[in-house]
């Protein structure tokens, strides 16, 4: 399947681009703008990435592997993080991986069969004053407990 | 107490009530001055990076070539992963142009064209905060071409977000500036340090978010102001970040040197259930823990908790009670380090698994004494042998906790110890009252 960005997407790239001194630079903003529009990373789209940059394709599979908000492959509509990571562990987290996991089926990095969810055990998400913590796509719910989380997991159509 | 980084004015961080509290005055009266006397001027204030290792920022600053035909920049360290931190995002989100006028000033001071600020990729709604401040100081001439007109200067920079993607080793100077360049966060070797070769071979200043924010401060109430702020080799104040068994933890900014036991009874509202305090890791998860028995008196600044056999790191505290099974702790830190290992060196690649693995057979029963030797053996390889600090960051918690807790340790690896009244030994006050005074 082809993938070709969007006008206005390659019009945000272009202003990524004149950050910096070199259009390889603008690689990591590229590949979250490719990620919104597309879900995750193919083969194609790291194509269209190097060819709108005007870079080797292979400088952004060397990038998109090494970075672990990048996706190569398609995660749910929700994608749950749950940081596991000494200050939330401290105050539950364990209880809420599990909980999350039994709930949903699911186990890390694993999709559900009809999309809606995947889950992730994340490291230290920076919110360790506010532990437990989870994530939602890119929403931070702090402050948590199990049925907290699972009225989260709930509210989510 | 004033407060510097996280003033107590609400709405702070709008730009009409900055500007109300004599925003950008500060850049306005620096910029009258030449960049080798603000550089002086920050080396005397005793300022010390509050990203770890507590250098000295005007010391920093100096090492960067005056006379060079190739641009100079200043990163901004804003990748926040170490486990226990939570500090910058406070400061993204009350003082966003603070930390705006701090990047101008010390591009000013070091002769840098282009700062850029790094913000680990989770903080989304962060870096919508910090986007829409930056805009706005751009708008307002405070930031960018207008500057010169703005402040009526011969200069002007601008200021970028660089958004990372999700790796702690990222907030690894040389890693941080390979990221920007676009490549895989991978350390590199020093030196050249960046101030020689830094972004794109360019020299370079890399400073944390906190240390950047402090600087409109030191040059508005002067550098002597700040350097009799707290303990006197290590002014200023810090971000104390308190997680873990307390009652009220979040984000406090304190005088350098106060008391730890201070900012865990009083500060932070003491200890869950009034539990007893078993181990304390005071900067985040990469320095050495400290036993509920050594925390009488320990002073929260970078030569006091050196004194003590830790360090000050990111002032991420992270307070653990008397029911902690340390084992899990340590396997939990031990893994991190292993899943954030870049794996460029053996020593850190190949041991933090051993590690890991090590931990993990203990926690299954089939650990033995000499394991714990092993460990602190593997942790002991690790340790200065690697490109990075990385591995340093990965070998003292292992090594430390094993060394200062190994009667639990010895639990774990020996079914016969039964250790009756759980850590007696590390057993200290569970109230504010300081220990001295029960005992009277
Ligand atoms: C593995 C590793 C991770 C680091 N992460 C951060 C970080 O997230 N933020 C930070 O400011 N410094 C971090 N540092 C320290 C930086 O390398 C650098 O020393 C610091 O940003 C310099 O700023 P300062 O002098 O103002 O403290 C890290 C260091 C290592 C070895
Ligand atoms: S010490 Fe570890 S993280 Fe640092 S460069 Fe070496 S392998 Fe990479
Ligand atoms: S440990 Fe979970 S957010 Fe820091």
């Amino acid at each position: 399947m082809i993938f070709k960005f969007t006008e206005e997407n390659i019009k945000r790239i272009e202003t990524a681009r004149k950050k910096y001194p070199t259009a390889l630079a603008a690689v990591m903003d590229t590949i979250y703008i490719a990620q919104e529009q597309n879900g995750f990373i193919s083969n194609e789209v790291m194509e269209e990435i190097a060819s709108v940059l005007g870079i080797d394709k292979v400088n952004v599979l060397s990038v998109v592997t090494f970075y672990t908000m990048y996706h190569t492959k398609p995660m749910g509509k929700y994608h749950v993080q749950v940081c596991t990571n000494v200050s939330c562990m401290l105050r539950g987290a364990y209880e809420i991986w599990d909980g999350v996991k039994d709930k949903l089926g699911l186990d890390h990095m694993k999709v559900s069969p009809d999309g809606k969810y995947s889950l992730e055990e994340v490291e230290c998400m920076g919110a360790c004053g506010y532990a437990p913590m989870i994530a939602v796509n890119e929403d931070y719910f702090e402050n948590l407990n199990k049925e907290k989380v699972f009225e989260i997991l709930d509210s989510l159509k | 107490m004033e407060r510097i980084v996280l003033p107590q004015i609400e709405n702070f961080n709008q730009i009409e009530v900055y500007l109300a509290n004599g925003g950008f005055e500060s850049a306005k009266k620096t910029f009258a001055k030449t960049p080798d006397q603000i550089v002086d001027e920050v080396k005397k204030s005793g300022l010390r990076g509050r990203g770890g290792a507590a250098f000295s920022a005007g010391l920093k600053w100096s090492f960067m070539p005056k006379t060079t035909d190739k641009p100079k920049y200043l990163c901004i360290n804003g990748d926040e992963s170490e486990p226990g931190s939570f500090k910058d995002r406070q400061i993204f989100e009350d003082n966003p142009f603070q930390l705006i006028e701090g990047a101008i000033i010390t591009c000013y001071a070091i002769g840098a064209k282009v700062a850029y600020l790094y913000i680990r990729g989770e903080y989304n709604k962060w870096i919508k905060l910090m986007q829409k401040a930056v805009d706005e100081a751009y708008a307002r001439g405070f930031v960018g071409e207008k500057m010169k007109e703005t402040f009526g200067i011969d200069f002007s920079c601008d200021l970028f977000i660089h958004k990372g993607a999700g790796a702690y080793i990222c907030g690894e100077e040389s890693s941080l500036m390979n990221s920007i360049e676009g490549l895989r966060g991978y350390p590199r070797v020093k030196p050249p340090f960046p101030a020689q070769r830094g972004l794109w071979g360019c020299p370079t200043t890399i400073n944390n978010v906190e240390t950047i924010t402090n600087v409109p401060a030191i040059m508005k109430n002067g550098w002597e102001w700040f350097s009799k702020i707290g303990a006197p080799k290590h002014p200023g104040t810090i971000l104390f970040g308190v997680s873990g068994h307390v009652n009220k933890p979040g984000v406090y900014e304190l005088p350098s040197g106060v008391l730890l036991t201070d900012l865990i009874f009083n500060v932070a509202g003491g200890v869950r259930g009034n539990k007893r305090i078993k181990c304390v890791i005071p900067g985040g998860s990469s320095m050495p823990p400290l036993r509920g028995d050594q925390l009488e008196g320990v002073r929260m600044d970078a030569e006091s908790l050196k004194e003590v056999g830790s360090a000050i790191g990111t002032g991420g505290v992270m307070v653990m009670d008397e029911d902690t099974n340390l084992l899990k702790v340590l396997i939990r830190i031990a893994h991190f380090y292993h899943h954030e290992s870049c794996g460029q060196c053996t020593p850190c690649r190949e041991g933090t698994g051993w590690m890991e693995k090590t931990l993990r057979r203990i926690d299954e029963g089939n650990g033995t004494s000499a394991d714990l030797d092993l460990l602190i053996s593997v942790a002991n390889n690790i340790e200065g042998n690697t490109i990075c600090a990385l591995g340093d960051a990965a070998a003292w918690p292992v090594k430390f906790m094993i060394a200062r807790f190994r009667d639990e340790f010895e639990k774990y690896v020996n079914k016969n110890i039964s250790i009756p009244v759980p850590n007696k030994v590390h057993s200290m006050r569970g109230t504010a009252i300081p220990l001295t005074e029960i005992q009277k």
